[in-house]
Protein backbone atom coordinates (compact mmCIF):
# COMPACT_ATOMS: atom_id res chain seq x y z
CA UNK A 1 0.00 0.00 0.00
CA UNK A 2 1.39 3.36 -1.09
CA UNK A 3 3.08 3.78 -4.45
CA UNK A 4 5.57 6.41 -3.44
CA UNK A 5 9.29 6.06 -4.06
CA UNK A 6 9.71 3.33 -1.45
CA UNK A 7 6.52 1.48 -2.37
CA UNK A 8 7.25 1.52 -6.10
CA UNK A 9 10.85 0.38 -5.58
CA UNK A 10 9.82 -2.45 -3.26
CA UNK A 11 7.16 -3.54 -5.76
CA UNK A 12 9.77 -3.50 -8.54
CA UNK A 13 12.23 -5.60 -6.52
CA UNK A 14 9.66 -8.21 -5.47
CA UNK A 15 8.20 -8.35 -8.96
CA UNK A 16 11.65 -8.84 -10.51
CA UNK A 17 12.20 -11.79 -8.16
CA UNK A 18 9.04 -13.39 -9.48
CA UNK A 19 6.66 -12.68 -6.58
CA UNK A 20 3.03 -11.85 -7.25
CA UNK A 21 2.66 -8.18 -6.31
CA UNK A 22 -0.38 -5.91 -5.99
CA UNK A 23 0.24 -2.25 -5.19
CA UNK A 24 -2.49 0.11 -4.00
CA UNK A 25 -2.60 3.88 -4.09
CA UNK A 26 -5.35 6.49 -4.17
CA UNK A 27 -3.46 8.68 -6.65
CA UNK A 28 -3.39 7.26 -10.19
CA UNK A 29 -0.35 9.29 -11.23
CA UNK A 30 1.71 7.63 -8.49
CA UNK A 31 1.77 4.45 -10.59
CA UNK A 32 3.98 6.28 -13.11
CA UNK A 33 6.87 5.38 -10.82
CA UNK A 34 6.45 1.68 -11.60
CA UNK A 35 8.79 0.33 -14.29
CA UNK A 36 7.24 -0.34 -17.74
CA UNK A 37 7.89 -4.09 -17.40
CA UNK A 38 6.09 -4.37 -14.02
CA UNK A 39 4.04 -7.56 -14.18
CA UNK A 40 2.07 -7.05 -10.97
CA UNK A 41 -1.26 -5.30 -10.43
CA UNK A 42 -1.67 -1.60 -9.74
CA UNK A 43 -4.96 -0.92 -7.99
CA UNK A 44 -6.53 2.51 -7.51
CA UNK A 45 -7.96 1.81 -4.05
CA UNK A 46 -7.52 2.82 -0.44
CA UNK A 47 -6.04 0.17 1.83
CA UNK A 48 -7.72 1.56 4.94
CA UNK A 49 -10.91 0.32 3.32
CA UNK A 50 -11.92 -3.32 3.64
CA UNK A 51 -13.46 -3.39 0.18
CA UNK A 52 -10.26 -1.98 -1.31
CA UNK A 53 -8.24 -4.70 0.38
CA UNK A 54 -10.66 -7.39 -0.75
CA UNK A 55 -10.27 -6.23 -4.34
CA UNK A 56 -6.54 -6.76 -3.85
CA UNK A 57 -7.26 -10.37 -2.77
CA UNK A 58 -5.86 -9.67 0.67
CA UNK A 59 -7.02 -13.02 2.03
CA UNK A 60 -4.56 -14.79 -0.26
CA UNK A 61 -1.63 -12.54 0.61
CA UNK A 62 1.43 -13.85 2.42
CA UNK A 63 2.61 -10.37 3.29
CA UNK A 64 1.30 -6.82 3.50
CA UNK A 65 3.42 -3.67 3.61
CA UNK A 66 2.07 -0.16 4.36
CA UNK A 67 4.34 2.68 3.24
CA UNK A 68 2.16 5.74 2.59
CA UNK A 69 3.39 9.12 3.79
CA UNK A 70 1.05 9.06 6.79
CA UNK A 71 1.78 7.09 9.96
CA UNK A 72 -1.86 6.78 10.94
CA UNK A 73 -2.96 5.45 7.55
CA UNK A 74 -0.14 2.90 7.62
CA UNK A 75 -1.02 1.81 11.13
CA UNK A 76 -4.74 1.52 10.38
CA UNK A 77 -4.23 -0.44 7.16
CA UNK A 78 -1.67 -2.72 8.81
CA UNK A 79 -4.05 -3.48 11.67
CA UNK A 80 -6.90 -4.24 9.28
CA UNK A 81 -4.63 -6.58 7.28
CA UNK A 82 -3.42 -8.32 10.40
CA UNK A 83 -6.43 -8.41 12.75
CA UNK A 84 -9.31 -8.59 10.29
CA UNK A 85 -7.82 -10.46 7.31
CA UNK A 86 -5.15 -12.43 9.19
CA UNK A 87 -2.27 -11.73 6.78
CA UNK A 88 0.74 -13.70 8.15
CA UNK A 89 3.39 -11.00 7.74
CA UNK A 90 2.53 -7.31 8.10
CA UNK A 91 5.03 -4.44 8.17
CA UNK A 92 4.28 -0.74 8.31
CA UNK A 93 6.32 2.42 8.16
CA UNK A 94 5.93 4.68 11.19
CA UNK A 95 7.99 7.87 11.00
CA UNK A 96 7.33 8.87 14.61
CA UNK A 97 9.72 6.75 16.76
CA UNK A 98 7.48 6.98 19.84
CA UNK A 99 4.50 5.71 17.90
CA UNK A 100 6.55 2.91 16.35
CA UNK A 101 7.27 1.70 19.87
CA UNK A 102 3.59 1.96 20.81
CA UNK A 103 2.40 -0.01 17.78
CA UNK A 104 5.04 -2.59 18.60
CA UNK A 105 3.27 -3.08 21.93
CA UNK A 106 0.06 -3.73 19.95
CA UNK A 107 1.84 -6.48 18.04
CA UNK A 108 2.48 -4.54 14.84
CA UNK A 109 5.82 -4.75 13.11
CA UNK A 110 6.80 -1.17 12.38
CA UNK A 111 9.91 0.43 10.96
CA UNK A 112 10.78 4.01 11.77
CA UNK A 113 12.86 5.47 8.90
CA UNK A 114 13.65 8.36 11.21
CA UNK A 115 15.49 6.10 13.63
CA UNK A 116 17.05 3.90 10.97
CA UNK A 117 18.41 6.85 9.00
CA UNK A 118 19.66 8.67 12.08
CA UNK A 119 21.56 5.56 13.19
CA UNK A 120 22.97 5.09 9.69
CA UNK A 121 24.20 8.68 9.58
CA UNK A 122 25.82 8.29 12.98
CA UNK A 123 27.62 5.12 11.88
CA UNK A 124 28.89 6.86 8.75
CA UNK A 125 30.16 9.79 10.79
CA UNK A 126 31.95 7.52 13.20
CA UNK A 127 33.85 5.67 10.47
CA UNK B 1 -13.17 16.21 34.92
CA UNK B 2 -10.35 16.81 32.44
CA UNK B 3 -11.18 16.18 28.80
CA UNK B 4 -8.86 16.22 25.82
CA UNK B 5 -10.38 16.81 22.40
CA UNK B 6 -8.40 16.06 19.25
CA UNK B 7 -9.57 18.14 16.29
CA UNK B 8 -10.62 21.78 16.50
CA UNK B 9 -13.21 21.79 13.71
CA UNK B 10 -16.89 22.54 14.25
CA UNK B 11 -17.53 19.46 16.36
CA UNK B 12 -14.40 20.00 18.46
CA UNK B 13 -15.21 23.66 19.05
CA UNK B 14 -18.81 23.17 20.12
CA UNK B 15 -17.92 20.16 22.22
CA UNK B 16 -15.23 22.17 24.02
CA UNK B 17 -17.71 24.96 24.67
CA UNK B 18 -20.26 22.53 26.04
CA UNK B 19 -17.77 20.83 28.35
CA UNK B 20 -16.46 24.19 29.59
CA UNK B 21 -20.02 25.35 30.31
CA UNK B 22 -20.50 22.20 32.37
CA UNK B 23 -17.51 23.11 34.48
CA UNK B 24 -15.02 20.66 32.99
CA UNK B 25 -11.39 21.38 32.22
CA UNK B 26 -10.78 21.10 28.47
CA UNK B 27 -7.88 21.09 26.06
CA UNK B 28 -8.34 21.00 22.29
CA UNK B 29 -5.40 19.70 20.23
CA UNK B 30 -5.46 21.08 16.69
CA UNK B 31 -2.81 21.07 13.93
CA UNK B 32 -3.93 24.27 12.28
CA UNK B 33 -2.50 27.32 14.09
CA UNK B 34 -5.21 29.62 12.70
CA UNK B 35 -7.95 27.42 14.14
CA UNK B 36 -6.15 27.38 17.48
CA UNK B 37 -6.00 31.17 17.52
CA UNK B 38 -9.69 31.42 16.68
CA UNK B 39 -10.53 29.10 19.52
CA UNK B 40 -8.37 31.01 21.99
CA UNK B 41 -10.17 34.22 21.03
CA UNK B 42 -13.54 32.61 21.68
CA UNK B 43 -12.93 30.28 24.57
CA UNK B 44 -9.71 31.41 26.27
CA UNK B 45 -6.52 29.38 26.51
CA UNK B 46 -7.92 25.94 25.82
CA UNK B 47 -5.96 24.88 22.77
CA UNK B 48 -2.65 23.23 22.01
CA UNK B 49 -1.30 23.50 18.50
CA UNK B 50 0.03 20.14 17.36
CA UNK B 51 -0.69 16.65 16.08
CA UNK B 52 -2.99 14.83 18.50
CA UNK B 53 -1.71 11.47 17.28
CA UNK B 54 1.81 12.18 18.48
CA UNK B 55 2.70 10.71 21.83
CA UNK B 56 4.97 13.67 22.64
CA UNK B 57 2.12 16.13 22.02
CA UNK B 58 -0.33 14.05 24.04
CA UNK B 59 2.14 13.83 26.91
CA UNK B 60 2.51 17.59 26.85
CA UNK B 61 -1.27 17.85 26.96
CA UNK B 62 -1.26 15.94 30.23
CA UNK B 63 -3.01 12.87 28.88
CA UNK B 64 -1.89 10.84 31.89
CA UNK B 65 -4.40 12.69 34.07
CA UNK B 66 -7.20 12.96 31.49
CA UNK B 67 -10.61 11.47 32.34
CA UNK B 68 -12.03 11.79 28.84
CA UNK B 69 -10.47 11.62 25.40
CA UNK B 70 -12.50 12.45 22.34
CA UNK B 71 -11.13 12.37 18.78
CA UNK B 72 -13.24 14.34 16.29
CA UNK B 73 -11.00 15.08 13.32
CA UNK B 74 -12.27 14.51 9.78
CA UNK B 75 -9.83 11.63 9.23
CA UNK B 76 -10.78 8.22 10.60
CA UNK B 77 -7.22 6.93 10.61
CA UNK B 78 -6.17 9.88 12.80
CA UNK B 79 -9.09 9.35 15.16
CA UNK B 80 -8.26 5.66 15.42
CA UNK B 81 -4.56 6.27 16.09
CA UNK B 82 -5.23 8.95 18.71
CA UNK B 83 -7.84 6.84 20.51
CA UNK B 84 -5.72 3.70 20.51
CA UNK B 85 -2.84 5.61 22.09
CA UNK B 86 -5.16 7.19 24.68
CA UNK B 87 -6.76 3.90 25.56
CA UNK B 88 -3.96 1.40 25.31
CA UNK B 89 -0.93 3.44 26.28
CA UNK B 90 -2.39 5.93 28.74
CA UNK B 91 -5.45 4.01 29.98
CA UNK B 92 -7.80 6.99 29.71
CA UNK B 93 -11.13 5.92 31.23
CA UNK B 94 -13.47 7.29 28.58
CA UNK B 95 -12.35 7.23 24.95
CA UNK B 96 -14.70 8.21 22.13
CA UNK B 97 -14.06 8.53 18.39
CA UNK B 98 -16.00 10.30 15.71
CA UNK B 99 -16.35 8.14 12.62
CA UNK B 100 -16.56 9.85 9.25
CA UNK B 101 -16.90 6.80 7.02
CA UNK B 102 -19.76 4.52 8.17
CA UNK B 103 -17.78 1.51 6.90
CA UNK B 104 -15.17 2.11 9.60
CA UNK B 105 -17.37 1.55 12.62
CA UNK B 106 -16.81 -2.18 12.90
CA UNK B 107 -13.11 -1.78 12.11
CA UNK B 108 -12.80 0.52 15.12
CA UNK B 109 -14.69 -1.97 17.27
CA UNK B 110 -12.43 -4.83 16.17
CA UNK B 111 -9.35 -2.75 16.90
CA UNK B 112 -10.48 -1.98 20.43
CA UNK B 113 -12.32 1.35 20.12
CA UNK B 114 -15.92 0.47 20.99
CA UNK B 115 -17.30 3.92 21.72
CA UNK B 116 -17.83 5.63 18.41
CA UNK B 117 -20.23 8.13 16.96
CA UNK B 118 -20.95 7.68 13.28
CA UNK B 119 -21.45 11.27 12.11
CA UNK B 120 -22.69 10.46 8.61
CA UNK B 121 -25.11 7.77 9.74
CA UNK B 122 -26.64 10.16 12.28
CA UNK B 123 -27.26 12.85 9.70
CA UNK B 124 -28.68 10.30 7.23
CA UNK B 125 -30.94 8.87 9.89
CA UNK B 126 -32.55 12.21 10.61
CA UNK B 127 -32.92 13.15 6.96
CA UNK B 128 -34.41 9.74 6.18
CA UNK B 129 -36.91 10.17 8.99
CA UNK B 130 -38.06 13.46 7.42
CA UNK B 131 -38.54 12.09 3.92
CA UNK B 132 -39.53 8.52 4.62
CA UNK B 133 -43.08 7.21 4.58
CA UNK B 134 -42.20 5.29 7.73
CA UNK B 135 -40.72 7.74 10.20
CA UNK B 136 -38.51 5.70 12.54
CA UNK B 137 -35.54 7.41 14.17
CA UNK B 138 -32.86 5.49 16.05
CA UNK B 139 -32.30 7.33 19.30
CA UNK B 140 -29.76 5.04 20.92
CA UNK B 141 -28.12 1.73 20.19
CA UNK B 142 -27.49 -0.58 23.14
CA UNK B 143 -25.03 -2.67 21.20
CA UNK B 144 -24.00 -5.05 23.98
CA UNK B 145 -27.69 -5.94 24.51
CA UNK B 146 -28.64 -6.06 20.85
CA UNK B 147 -31.34 -3.48 21.42
CA UNK B 148 -32.30 -0.19 19.82
CA UNK B 149 -34.27 2.65 21.31
CA UNK B 150 -36.33 4.17 18.52
CA UNK B 151 -38.86 6.92 18.07
CA UNK B 152 -41.75 6.12 15.73
CA UNK B 153 -44.25 8.68 14.53
CA UNK B 154 -47.68 7.19 13.99
CA UNK B 155 -48.50 8.57 10.57
CA UNK B 156 -51.96 9.21 9.13
CA UNK B 157 -53.10 5.79 7.88
CA UNK B 158 -50.64 3.88 10.07
CA UNK B 159 -51.64 0.28 10.74
CA UNK B 160 -51.16 1.02 14.42
CA UNK B 161 -53.56 3.97 14.59
CA UNK B 162 -56.75 3.11 16.45
CA UNK B 163 -55.21 -0.01 17.98
CA UNK B 164 -54.41 -0.64 21.62
CA UNK B 165 -50.78 -1.07 22.61
CA UNK B 166 -51.63 -4.59 23.79
CA UNK B 167 -52.89 -5.66 20.37
CA UNK B 168 -49.78 -4.51 18.47
CA UNK B 169 -47.73 -7.52 17.47
CA UNK B 170 -44.34 -5.87 17.92
CA UNK B 171 -41.27 -8.10 17.51
CA UNK B 172 -40.56 -10.37 20.47
CA UNK B 173 -38.59 -8.52 23.13
CA UNK B 174 -39.95 -5.08 22.21
CA UNK B 175 -41.21 -2.67 24.83
CA UNK B 176 -43.41 0.32 24.07
CA UNK B 177 -41.93 2.72 26.62
CA UNK B 178 -43.58 6.10 26.14
CA UNK B 179 -46.38 7.67 24.15
CA UNK B 180 -45.93 11.33 23.29
CA UNK B 181 -49.20 12.98 22.32
CA UNK B 182 -49.60 16.58 21.20
CA UNK B 183 -50.75 18.78 24.07
CA UNK B 184 -50.48 16.06 26.70
CA UNK B 185 -47.92 14.93 29.21
CA UNK B 186 -45.77 12.02 28.08
CA UNK B 187 -47.22 8.82 29.41
CA UNK B 188 -46.15 5.26 29.91
CA UNK B 189 -48.75 3.46 27.80
CA UNK B 190 -51.17 1.12 29.54
CA UNK B 191 -52.03 -2.09 27.66
CA UNK B 192 -55.35 -0.56 26.61
CA UNK B 193 -53.93 2.80 25.50
CA UNK B 194 -55.24 3.43 21.98
CA UNK B 195 -52.70 4.90 19.57
CA UNK B 196 -53.73 7.85 17.41
CA UNK B 197 -52.27 9.30 14.24
CA UNK B 198 -49.82 12.02 15.25
CA UNK B 199 -48.65 10.16 18.36
CA UNK B 200 -44.99 9.49 18.80
CA UNK B 201 -43.98 6.22 20.33
CA UNK B 202 -40.65 5.55 22.02
CA UNK B 203 -39.90 1.83 21.78
CA UNK B 204 -37.17 -0.55 22.77
CA UNK B 205 -36.76 -3.06 19.93
CA UNK B 206 -34.30 -5.84 19.09
CA UNK B 207 -31.59 -4.68 16.65
CA UNK B 208 -32.44 -5.49 13.07
CA UNK B 209 -36.19 -5.75 13.65
CA UNK B 210 -36.99 -2.35 12.10
CA UNK B 211 -38.77 -3.94 9.15
CA UNK B 212 -40.94 -6.06 11.39
CA UNK B 213 -41.86 -2.91 13.31
CA UNK B 214 -42.76 -1.26 10.03
CA UNK B 215 -45.25 -4.01 9.19
CA UNK B 216 -46.99 -3.27 12.49
CA UNK B 217 -46.82 0.53 12.63
CA UNK B 218 -46.17 1.64 9.05
CA UNK B 219 -48.87 2.62 6.59
CA UNK B 220 -50.47 -0.16 4.60
CA UNK B 221 -49.24 1.08 1.21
Amino acid sequence: MGCGRVGAELARLLDAEGHKVTILDTDASSFDKLPPDFKGTALLESATDEEGLQKANITEADAFVAVTREDDKNAMAAQIAKQIFGVPRVICRIYDPLREEFYGSLGLEGISPTLVFARLLKEKLEK
Amino acid sequence: MYGIIVGGGEVGYYLARELLDNGHEVLVIEKNAKKCEGMEDELGSVSLCGDGCEIAVLTKAGIARADMFIAVTDEDDDNLAACQIAKQKFNVAKVIAKINNPKDEHIFAKLGIEHTVDAVALVLEHIKAQISTFPLVHLLSLKDRGLEIVLIRIAEGSLGAGKSVESLSLPLGSIAATVIRQGQECQVPALDTILEAGDQLVCLIPSGSEEAVQTVLGTST
